[in-house]
Parts: structure tokens; sequence; C-alpha cells
């Protein structure tokens, strides 16, 4: 696209793929947001996801020659797929079941993908061709905030966050609490694999440890950090953590001590997160001065 | 053949009845998922390392004190990690919190021993019994024996202690058995010395079986026996005992008889299964919801 | 017959019989109210009707439909709201959030709905905003909507959880103790917005409470639960001379 000639002349090279690359990990984040950060179910598998996502786009591209938003197509909806048949055993249960469940499933799929002859098995899977584009990349990340700010706001984004807040109110209330949590699960999880499909056309090169244990784990992070269940937020964590192992060394080098540690001090400190509990509404109250209205009668 | 596969099975299998312990136990305290639990086992591991090749003591030397090590070391996470959130926030900060541990810990042993696997010294000659066909080994014989002891004892432990009937109260009812007088807090503490202490002599007999310990060991044994507690009845702890020993068995015959390349995939197969068809497990009671 | 019928009713928790034969038949239109010592099955009572447990035997009727077995968000759907006795609200939200959360049940925007923002979804969401707002306005609560519900005094979070079940549109109406902690004048204003709910929605409300003075103003019939069983069953007048409730309240021959 022009915008993208014109970027690079002016942009340095660098700076246009943490640019990128944030644009990816806000899809990302946003779809683990809606599942843990919104309906407060654990999924600690959002890699495994993403790389449903890229090897399905990627072999779709590579292997069947089709077009690339046929391909993100795909790779999302497969993802989805898995999200519909790993949640709906689950998530029917009351506890903690999803956390190990999501971990298990993110294992097995890097194990599938390491003796996967398609995908090039451990070598992982090259020449994928590059279509991901800046200007791309944000205009899907755009469309995908303003879809998340309408799910949020909608009937449906209200009774996810009633389940986080309480299940049992939440079935009094008339929620199918199942259905919606296999339904969050499963949106987190499109987000995922549409994301897995961009990264994989954007690096043009995949393989199976791309997608391990600890990638899920900076999702998780950069929904708690921003505030779960805040779109504001998860977009601030996501910047924030997607900067600072590139412009911090101490950062980089100790990066996963680092994610620990800050999920402990976070949980104990501000479980909100830092934007978890901010309101437009009270940001317009203190400096505006004004009632927002709700109601004309 | 299949009467070795047998034992085998048992053999590692116990080793899982002894991790799941620990995450059966605490979760029927307080509904924890207690994720930093396999890295306790892996400190364990490490633990009995260090007292082998630097200390140079006997193998139940060792394994006597990771075990000390750990239970000091599963008091302090409580401590630190769970206790200030526990009550305040919701269980999912509580997991999350449990996850950041768990991270902290694996990366902490990754940054000072390396991420590659570490031998262990060869600290007792292995005879080989022969039993008909059956070929056993004397270190199979001593897991086998040294987790039967231990799960004898922690049972009777559970039913003929004072402070074990204070933990039954408290895993029926936490709020009402500090009401009381029993001291919830020391209870849990004491839930997770236990647990520990029992996942750290898993740890060093796991080390010594296969001969390799390294960082990241502790997640895939971790979410095994976490498999296995589900698989028994999570909160029940002859549910986990009798889960671990199932779940090993079947890991043991499946690689025997099926594949090896997804050795790790049985034991997850084998979660989701029992979460679609009981998902209260072998022993576990169907829950009701306390509304 | 009436609008809730339940026949033999019994429920076993491993092995202890929390219900023992309860038959109960409620008119509608009626203020019925359950009393009974603690222990004695009342909230169980109310987790059976909305479906959180299904009775170990027994029949549960409502509007000629059986009930029993029924999930709790599908028995929600045919018209039984319920409060809890030990507040369930959704404490990070808004007040006024709550109670939209509670229209869920009549309202039918699904996913795809709310992405594309069809008009009718807004005309929805537009109606849920308006009715509640007249729900909070009408318990009190308007001026606070903004708030988070975990902010709220004691007592207004009672009100709010009766707005959130009002949303529902409820046919039935279930209140779990919805006098408890409050004072008496709270109790006073309490009783006359429940006698007005009534008239106003054509309710049939079915409270359990333990206050005494609450129970006797505005029941029109009261049935007494003792250890699971069914004890007496009829106008206040003649239960509060019933042999067997002055026994099982004062203990046996004070």
């Amino acid at each position: 696209m022009v915008m993208d000639a014109v970027l690079s002349q002016y942009i340095d090279a660098y700076y246009l793929h943490i640019m990128v690359l944030i644009g990816i990990n806000i899809i990302l984040a946003l779809g683990l947001n809606i599942t843990t950060g919104v309906t407060g179910q654990l999924s600690m598998g959002h890699a495994g996801f993403m790389s449903i996502g890229a090897y399905t786009a990627a072999i779709m591209s590579i292997h069947l020659g089709m077009p690339f938003w046929a391909a993100l197509l795909g790779g999302a909806t497969a993802a989805a797929g898995f999200g519909f048949l790993l949640g709906l055993p689950t998530l029917r249960l009351e506890g903690d079941y999803l956390a190990m469940v999501t971990i298990g499933f993110a294992e097995i799929i890097r194990v599938f993908f390491l003796n996967f002859e398609p995908g090039g098995k451990a070598v992982g899977l090259s020449g994928i061709p590059e279509h991901t584009t800046f200007s791309l990349v944000w205009l899907l990340a755009i469309i995908v905030i303003v879809l998340n700010v309408k799910l949020l706001n909608s009937r449906i984004g209200r009774s996810f966050y009633a389940i986080r807040e309480n299940e049992i109110a939440a079935e009094a209330a008339g929620i199918n609490t199942t259905r919606l949590k296999v339904l969050s699960f499963m949106v987190g999880s499109f987000l995922a694999g549409l994301g897995g499909g961009l990264y994989a056309h954007y690096m043009t090169y995949i393989a199976p440890q791309d997608f391990g244990f600890m990638k899920s784990i900076e999702f998780l992070n950069m929904v708690v950090l921003g505030g779960m269940g805040s779109i504001p937020g998860t977009i601030l964590g996501t910047v924030v953590l997607t900067i600072a192992p590139e412009m911090l060394r101490i950062v980089a080098e100790y990066r996963l001590l680092f994610y620990g540690g800050m999920l402990v001090l976070l949980m104990i400190f501000r479980p909100n997160g830092l934007l978890g509990d901010v309101r437009w509404y009270d940001i317009k109250k203190r400096w505006f001065g004004k009632e927002v209205k709700t109601w004309e009668s | 053949m299949f009467i070795e596969q047998l034992v085998n099975g048992l053999t590692l299998g116990s080793t899982y009845a002894l991790i799941a312990l620990g995450y059966t136990m605490v979760y029927g305290i307080i509904q924890l998922i207690n994720f930093a639990h396999g890295e306790i086992y892996m400190f364990g591991a490490f633990a009995g390392l260090l007292l082998v090749s630097v200390f140079g003591v006997n193998i139940f030397i060792a394994l006597i004190g990771a075990m000390l090590f750990c239970m000091l070391l599963g008091m302090l996470i409580e401590r630190v990690a769970y206790r200030p959130i526990r009550g305040k926030s919701s269980r999912l900060s509580a997991l999350i919190s449990a996850i950041g541990v768990s991270i902290f810990l694996s990366t902490l042993m990754a940054l000072f021993r390396g991420t590659n696997t570490t031998r262990y010294p060869e600290i007792i000659t292995i005879h080989t019994y022969h039993l008909g066909s059956l070929d056993l080994s004397s270190l199979q014989i001593i897991i086998l024996v040294v987790s039967a002891l231990l799960m004898v004892g922690l049972q009777l432990m559970i039913h003929k202690t004072r402070m074990g009937k204070a933990m039954r109260a408290c895993s029926q009812d936490l709020d009402a058995a500090s009401l009381m007088g029993i001291n919830a807090n020391r209870i849990i503490s004491y839930t997770f010395a236990i647990g520990s202490a029992l996942a750290a002599a898993g740890g060093v007999m796991v080390g010594i079986y296969y001969n390799a310990v390294w960082p990241y060991m502790g997640m895939m044994a971790g979410l095994k026996a976490f498999s296995a507690a589900v698989l028994g009845g999570i909160g029940s702890i002859p549910g986990a005992m009798i889960g671990g020993l199932t779940l090993g068995v079947l890991e043991i015959l499946g690689v025997a008889y099926l594949s090896s390349s997804y050795k790790d995939a049985i034991a997850f197969g084998i979660l989701i299964l029992v979460l679609i068809l009981r998902p209260q497990g072998i022993m576990g009671k169907k829950i009701t919801k306390k509304v | 017959m009436g609008i809730l019928t339940l026949e033999g009713v019994s429920q076993e928790f491993g092995g202890l019989l929390a219900l023992d034969d309860i038959s109960l038949n409620v008119e509608e239109e009626k203020i019925f109210g359950i009393i009974g010592p603690n222990g004695a099955g009342k909230t169980t009572l109310f987790n059976i009707i909305t479906g959180i447990y299904t009775p170990t035997a027994g029949k549960v009727k409502y509007k000629e439909t059986h009930i029993n077995g029924a999930p709790p968000c599908d028995v929600a759907r045919m018209g039984i709201g319920r409060t809890f006795q030990n507040i369930r609200l959704f404490s990070k939200l808004s007040v006024l959030d709550n109670v939209k959360v509670g229209c869920h049940g009549v309202t039918r925007a699904g996913f795809f709905h709310a992405l594309l923002g069809l008009p009718a979804e807004r005309m929805e969401e537009k109606e849920i905003t308006l009715r509640s707002c007249k729900l909070l306005e009408m318990v009190g609560l308007y001026e606070k909507r903004m708030e988070y519900a975990d902010n709220l005094a004691y007592g207004e979070q009672r009100k709010l959880e009766i707005a959130r079940a009002l949303a529902l549109k409820p046919s039935l109406l279930l209140l779990d103790e919805p006098a408890a902690g409050m004072n008496t004048s709270e109790k006073v204003n309490l009783m006359e917005f429940i006698k007005e709910i009534r008239d106003n929605e054509n309710l049939t409300i079915l409270l359990v409470e333990h206050d005494m003075n609450v129970v006797m103003n505005i029941c029109e019939q009261i049935a007494v639960l003792d250890y699971g069983r069914k004890i007496a069953d009829g106008p206040p007048e003649e239960v509060k001379n019933d042999e067997r409730v002055i026994q099982s309240y004062l203990g046996a021959e004070a």
C-alpha cells in the first residue's frame, strides 16, 4: 500500500518493526482480555491458539495458494473451532480447570507441530509470503478495538462481566453461563488465531518454539498489567510490555523472572492493574464536572 | 513383559501420587490450584542433588534434607504470595499470583543452573533382581517402599493426630473451623509444608530414577500430577494416591503399546476425558454448591 | 391451582435430609412467607425452586410446567426472579449495570447484533437503560447509579438486588431475608415497598424472613418449616396460634 511505502521513507525500520509487533500483540491481548479479563476464565494457552492460527494460515498460503484474507480468516476460524472443542467440556464445570487444560492443550499442540510434516517439524515453516504490512496490522487492530468496545458495552458483554463477578447471580438473571463462557473463550481464541496468521505473514518464518508456554504468559502479563477487563488498560499493557524488553536490556535479560515477579506483586498490591478500575465516567466528572446523562425522560 | 511394564508404571505413578497429594490437599482447603507446586518438586530435586553431590550424604539423608527444605519453601510461598491476597481478592487473583510464583522459581533456577539437564551422581549401586520373568531394580523397590511409607504416614497423620483433625475440619469449612478456635492460617501453612515435603520426596526420587534434573521439569510433572489429582477426585487424599498410580500405569502402558512420541499427551487426554465423563473423579463426592 | 406448587419435595445431602416431603401451594398475587428456625431448610427450598438443586424426590410446578431439573437460567427466563440471603451483586460493576444485567433474560440481542450495531440492538439497549433507570428510581438508587455496587451501604445493596430481580419482569419473586441487617424504619419502608411492587407489577412474592414482625404484617399466607418438615401452613393468625409452631420457636414446654 502507498502508506507503507511513505512510512518506510520517514520512519526507522526498527521502530516500524516494533510498531507492527505492538499492533499484532494488541489483537492477541484483546482476545485474552475477553476470556480472562472480562469473563474471568483463566486461559493459559493463548500462544497455542496463536500457533494454530499461524500454521493454518501459513499452510493455506503456501500449500494451497489461497488469498491472504482467506488464510487469515481460516487461521482464526480454526483457532476458534479448537477453542469450542476445548471449552465445552471444561467450562461447564465449576472451578479453575480451564487454566490447567489450556496449558496441557498448548503443550500438545506444540508437540504436534514438532512432528507435523507439512509444518516443517522442529525446523519450522519458512517461505511464508510477506503480506502483513504496517497499515494492514493497524487497520485490523483498530477494527478489533472498535468491535471490542461495542461488544463489551452490549448485552453479551455485560453478561461476560457478570459471569466474572458472580456466576450464581448471573444464572439467576437468566444468563446461560456455560454457553457464554464458551462463546467468550471462542472469541478469545479467534483473535489469537487472527494474530497468529498476521504474525506468520509478517515474520515469514514460524517454528513451534515461537509459541511456547512463556509466550502465553507474556499475553497474560499484558492483560494483567494494564487492568483486567479494561480495553485501554490492555492496550497500555501491551505497548509497555512489547517495548520494555526492546528498550531496557535489564528487562530483556531477566525477562521471565521479571514477568513472574510482576504477576505476584500486581496481584498483591494492584489486582486491578494500571487502568482496571479507571472509568471514563469518573475522569469526565473530575475534569469537566459533568454528570454523564444516562436517561432523559 | 506386561508385569514389568506394570511395575514401571507403578513406580512412576507413585511419584505422581506424591506430587498430586500436595495439589489435592491445598485445593481441599483453599480451593486454589497451587501452580507453583511443580516448582517446589523441582527445587526438591535440586536440593537433593546438592546434598548428594556437594555434601556426599546418602540417599535417605538427601531425601529428608530436601523434604525439610521444601517444607520451608512451601510455607514461605504461601506466606508471601498467597496469604496477602486471601479473602481480599478473587480466586482469579490468587491463581495468577500462583502462576507468577511458578515462573519466578523456574527462571530463578534456570539463571543459577542453566537450562540444561544435570545428571545425578551414582549414589546407590543398583542391583537387579530377577523374579521369574520380572526384572526389578533396587531403585524401584526404594521408590515404591518410600512412597508407600510416606502415604501411610500421611494417612496416620490426617486421621490420628490433632493437627490432622484440624486439617480435615478446615477442608470441610474453613470459616466454621476458624470460628471453633482453629488457627486457619497456621493449618493452611502446615498443609503447604506437608504437601511440599511430599513433592520434594517425589523430586529427589524422580531425579535419581531418570538420572536427570532440570529447571523446567516442574511444569510437565505438575500438570500430570494435577491430572492425577483430578482423576482421583480433587480434594480427596486417597483419590490422589489412586489417581497417581493409575496415571503412571496408563502412561507407561500407553508408551509401550501405542506410541512414545505422544507420551505427554496421555495424561492430558485423561484429564479431558475425566472432566467430560466424571468431573468428580474416582473418589470425589459430587460437589454441591454453597449458595 | 396456584402459580407455584410443590408436591412431596425432598432434598438429601450426603445422607442428611435437608427437606422432607414438602408440599406447598402458592396462590397468584399473594405474599407468601416461609419461616422457621435456622437450618430448617428455607434457603434450600429457594435453591430447589430456582433450579440450583435438583430435588431428590418430588415435583415442582410453575404455571403448569414441571421445573425440577431445569437449569437456573431457564427457570429465571420463565419468570422467577430471586435475591440472595448473602448478597450476591456484581460488585465491580456500576449500580446501573447491575440492573442492566438483570434485563438479560428478557432481552434478545446476540453477539453479532452487538458487533454490527444493528438498529434493533441499539433500540433494545436504549430500552434496557430506560427500564433500569426507572427501576433504580423506584428503589431510590437512581442518584447512585454510577457508583460501584460494592460501595453501597448494606440496605442499599439489598434494594439493588431487588431491582435487579425485578428487571427480569418476573411473575414470581423470591426474596431471601430481605430485611436482614435493616433497622426498624428501613424495615417499615421495605414492607411498604414489597406491598407496592406486588400491587403495581402483579407479582406473586415468596419470602423467607426471620423478622416475625415483617412476616406477620405483610404475608397473606405462611408456611413454617422445622428440621426440613413443614409443621404449619395457613394465614398469619392461624399460624401464630399453632401449638407446634409455638413449641418449635419457644422450645418444648416452656
